[in-house]
C-alpha cells in the first residue's frame, strides 16, 4: 500500500516538473511497453502455477461463468452511475 | 484494439513458455514484477502530474466520488447472486467469496484457500485474474458501450496499480484521481467482504 502511494506520487511530483518538457509526449508509450511486459509477467505465474494448470479445465469454466457475472455487472452499475451522475460534466469541460 | 491483441498474445506467450518451462531467469514472476509495476505506476504518476487539471477534477466531482465503488460492489454482488443458480455444485457463500476478490487475486485465493479449500482458491485465483485480464482487454470497449467509469468497477481493486495505466489510457487522466480512490476504498473491502463470506 504506502509503497504504491510512494511511487505514484514521487512521479506526480516528476511529472508537475517536466510537464513543460516535449518528452512526457512518450510517457503513454513506455505506460503501453510496461503493460505488455506486466502481462507477460500474469502469463508466466499463470503457467508455473501447477495447481492452476493441472485443474484448470474444471475449474477454469466456474472461475470464467464468475469472473464474467462480476465484470458485466459492475459494468451495468458502472454505466448506471456514469450516466446519471457523471455524462453531463465530461460534456461541460 | 491493435494494443489489445499484442496484450493477450503476450499474456499468452507468457503461459505457454511457462508451460514448456523455458522461463527466462530473470523474469521470475514475483520480483520482476513488482518492479515493473513500480515503474510502470511512475510513469502513471509523471502522466498525472504533467497534466494540466487535476485538483479541479476532484473539486468538481465532490461525493459524487463515492457512487463509483458503490456501484462497483453492488454490480458485482448482484450478478454473482444471479449467476450462482448457473452453478448448482456452488453455494451462494462460495461464489460471493469469489465474486468479493474484485480482481485482487492474490489475498482472495489465499484467504479462500486457507478456510475453503485450495479448489476455491484456485477458483477464485483465476477469476479475479480472469477480471483483471478483461479491463486489461476489454478497457476501449467498456468506455466505448458503457462509459468511462465501466473500466474502472470493473477492475475492482487493481485500478489503482496494474489496470491504473490502462484505465489513465482510455477513461482519461480526468478519471485518475477516481480510479485511486475507487481502487483504495475496494482494495480495503477484500479482506472484510470475503472473510463475511466465508463465514456464512
Amino acid at each position: 500500500m504506502l509503497p504504491i502511494f510512494l511511487v505514484i506520487v514521487s512521479g506526480i511530483v516528476v511529472g508537475s516538473l517536466v510537464r513543460n518538457i516535449s518528452a512526457t509526449r512518450y510517457t503513454g508509450k513506455i505506460i503501453g511497453i510496461l503493460i505488455a511486459l506486466l502481462l507477460f509477467s500474469l502469463g508466466l505465474s499463470v503457467g508455473t502455477n501447477e495447481q492452476v494448470i493441472t485443474n484448470f479445465r474444471f475449474i477454469g469454466l466456474d472461475a470464467f461463468v464468475i469472473a464474467t457475472a462480476a465484470t458485466l455487472g459492475s459494468v451495468l452499475c458502472a454505466a448506471w452511475v456514469y450516466r446519471k451522475f457523471f455524462r453531463k460534466k465530461d460534456k461541460e469541460s | 484494439m491493435r494494443d489489445s491483441l499484442i496484450y493477450l498474445l503476450v499474456f499468452a506467450l507468457g503461459i505457454v513458455l511457462a508451460l514448456v518451462g523455458w522461463v527466462p531467469e530473470f523474469f521470475l514472476p514475483d520480483d520482476m514484477a513488482k518492479g515493473i509495476l513500480y515503474l510502470l505506476l511512475f510513469f502513471v504518476g509523471i502522466q498525472i502530474g504533467s497534466s494540466k487539471h487535476l485538483l479541479s477534477v476532484v473539486k468538481s466531482l465532490g461525493f459524487k466520488i463515492v457512487l463509483v465503488p458503490a456501484a462497483t460492489t453492488i454490480g458485482t454482488f448482484a450478478a454473482v447472486i444471479l449467476v450462482s443458480y448457473l452453478l448448482p455444485h456452488r453455494s451462494l457463500s462460495d461464489c460471493l467469496c469469489v465474486g468479493s476478490g474484485f480482481a485482487y487475486y492474490s489475498l482472495s485465493s489465499i484467504l479462500i484457500s486457507e478456510y475453503r479449500g485450495a479448489e476455491l482458491g484456485t477458483v477464485a485465483l483465476l477469476a479475479n485474474i480472469i477480471r483483471e485480464f478483461f479491463v486489461l482487454v476489454f478497457a476501449p470497449w467498456m468506455v466505448k458501450y458503457f462509459g468511462k467509469l465501466a473500466p474502472i468497477c470493473a477492475g475492482g481493486a487493481t485500478t489503482m496499480d496494474t489496470t491504473l495505466p490502462i484505465i489513465t489510457k482510455y477513461s482519461g487522466t480526468d478519471y485518475v484521481v477516481v480510479a485511486l480512490f475507487h481502487g483504495m476504498i475496494i482494495d480495503f473491502s477484500v479482506p472484510l467482504w470475503v472473510s463475511f463470506f466465508l463465514s456464512l
